[in-house]
């Protein structure tokens, strides 16, 4: 017997299927076959030259003992780590405020999120390397304030903040997903939890929080996703110093294909940074869903 | 008083978000000297003739040629964009079909997956039909829905759109298209506009594909043309010109932000981002 699909009438059950073509054909194009071609390539020798030839797993044993990837590895995790848990507060924070109805809110929000759109652009990247140098005004507002200044680019833990500072600037985009998730919670139950007695604070922790777990979870992951690709900003800010202490993966891919032409290599490499952010999103939606089932 | 109480910490918060960009803008106007020794914005003098030299890049095109070379990408993308969301949207949103529930997981997770994946072996695609260092590498993956965000903000807005409507013209003699056409499209105007918007900007914003698909210095987008020129002034070099650059390079963005600043944040909004 044939399936039938809830369609209106007179409407062929492959209409659906003629209509999201596009995104069948993308798929296939540029995500099932780069994907597939990235796996099989990195099990190769290959200089973009001579045709690849197949090496096994040598790649991978070979990033065991690799200590620029050991490296650029730890460097990645690090900068996630410390990024990601910020940037998420404060635009949580940012949005909590800004969700107030107050007269004037609108041109805040607009404010906080222009940093955001143009964050990436490579002229607020270069902008961002000026204000690091050594009189620059970061320097300067430090010995307004009486503090010494900072050799920015010549200190590893300096040289990563300056990054992380560019990204944490750019929260406006997180904040704006909280403030849609904020807007669209029901007043109704705020009232009702002022009706049982219970204060701002309370009402905070028990209502607003398990209500954003969903947002919060998306927002995370999609930063997680973000940062383990940093590229843009150790590239031009830092160059990946000093002593590669701002060197991410990102950077190293990008070596390994486009500066020593280790194809394989490249590829590789790519493949196990997808390896790492699948597990790290997996093994969160595991522990995520398992919050929930306690609720 | 308690409302001072809240917009005071706003404002300041507000000045130090928006001040690395005071900054940029003042100190394209100052002298190396000036950059590094004042906190304060305003420049002491207001010369124009740096914008004249800015303008005329470290290459031999003016800056107005690579703006071109930009649009160039821009104009494309932002179309494909648009009707190939659309229609994978209207699909998913409208429609039951064969296999529907494999393709949106799919479709879900392609949004998140990593770039860096997938950017190399479509380097080597593109080398081998031969298409490195034109604009086709850049635009042709959004003829095929390619931005999942797109797709995923407009099922949102689809599905705010009251099935009777299409049932409505369905009965009058619509088809599928026409009901696309003339009554779903005009409901979801502002999250057409939000896509053309995010494509812009983010197009402006793209720095690793174009780095790796365009090598002629005469094909560079605007981010491309901004790295040549901080690494070919250097320190001590005269600092106001790329900093003057990159003012140049930023005004297209916040020209868009700002016009449609409205529209667009409505229809970030409206589109429910929030999962």
């Amino acid at each position: 017997m044939k399936k039938k699909y809830r369609n209106p009438i007179g409407v062929k059950s492959y209409t659906g299927l003629l209509l999201i073509l596009p995104f069948i054909a993308g798929f296939i194009l540029f995500t099932a076959y780069p994907f597939i071609s990235s796996f099989l390539l990195g099990l190769t020798d290959y200089n973009g030259i001579r045709s690849p030839e197949f090496i096994g797993g040598e790649n991978y044993s070979r990033m065991l003992t690799d200590k620029g990837f050991i490296n650029a590895t730890a460097v990645t995790l690090k900068y996630t780590a410390i990024l990601v848990p910020l940037k998420l507060i404060f635009s949580l924070f940012a949005a909590i405020v800004l969700n107030m109805q107050i007269k004037g809110m609108g041109v805040y929000r607009t404010i906080f999120y222009i940093p955001s759109i143009l964050g990436s652009n490579l002229a607020v990247v270069i902008m961002w390397q000026f204000l690091f140098t050594a009189d620059g005004l970061a320097n300067q507002l430090l010995e307004a304030v009486g503090l010494s200044p900072i050799g920015w680019y010549g200190n590893s833990a300096a040289a990563m903040g300056i990054i992380i500072l560019l990204r944490l600037w750019e929260f406006g985009s997180t904040m704006v997903i909280f403030l849609n998730a904020l807007r669209d919670i029901p007043k109704e139950y705020y009232e009702a939890a002022r009706v049982d007695g219970c204060g701002r604070i309370r009402g905070f922790f028990a209502i607003t929080l398990p209500l954003l777990k969903n947002v919060f979870f998306l927002n995370l992951i999609l930063q997680i996703i973000a940062a383990m690709q940093e590229f843009n900003a150790p590239y031009m800010i830092t160059g990946g110093g000093p002593l590669k202490s701002t060197y991410t993966l990102g950077m190293l891919v990008y070596d390994e294909m486009f500066s020593y032409h280790n194809m394989g290599y490249a590829n590789a490499i790519s493949w196990v940074m997808f390896v790492i952010i699948a597990l790290i999103v997996g093994i969160m939606t595991a522990v995520t869903k398992r919050g929930r089932a306690e609720i | 008083m308690k409302k001072a109480i809240i917009y005071i910490p706003l404002t300041l918060c507000g000045i130090i978000m928006l001040y690395p960009l005071l900054w940029l803008v003042g100190a394209s106007f100052k002298s190396n000297e000036e950059i590094f020794s004042t906190i304060w914005f305003i420049p002491q003098h207001l010369d124009f003739s740096i914008y004249k030299r800015a303008w005329q890049t470290v290459t031999d095109y003016t800056m107005g040629h690579y703006f071109l070379n930009t649009f160039a990408i821009i104009l494309p993308k932002t179309v494909f964009a648009v009707v190939s969301s659309v229609l994978t949207a209207y699909g998913f949103a409208r429609f039951d079909f064969p296999l529907k529930r494999l393709f949106y997981a799919l479709f879900m997770g392609t949004m998140f997956m990593p770039a860096i994946v997938t950017i190399m072996p479509m380097y080597l695609m593109w080398s081998n039909l031969g298409v490195l260092d034109t604009y086709i590498p850049l635009t042709i993956p959004a003829l095929f829905a390619a931005e999942g965000t797109f797709v995923f903000m407009m099922i949102q807005f689809f599905k705010g759109v009251p099935k009777e409507f299409d049932e409505a013209a369905r009965i009058d003699g619509c088809n599928s298209m026409q009901i696309l056409v003339h009554i779903l499209i005009p409901c979801i105007r502002p999250v057409i506009v939000s896509v053309c918007v995010f494509t812009f900007l983010w197009t402006m914003n793209d720095f690793l594909t174009p780095l790796i698909m365009i090598s002629s210095v005469e094909k560079y987008p605007l981010s491309l043309i901004l790295r040549l020129s901080a690494d070919s002034t250097g320190n001590g070099y005269e600092q106001c010109k790329i900093l003057a650059m990159s003012v140049i390079g930023l005004i297209p963005s916040i020209a868009v932000f700002g016009l449609a600043q409205k529209k667009f944040l409505s229809g970030i909004t409206a589109g429910g981002l929030s999962g």
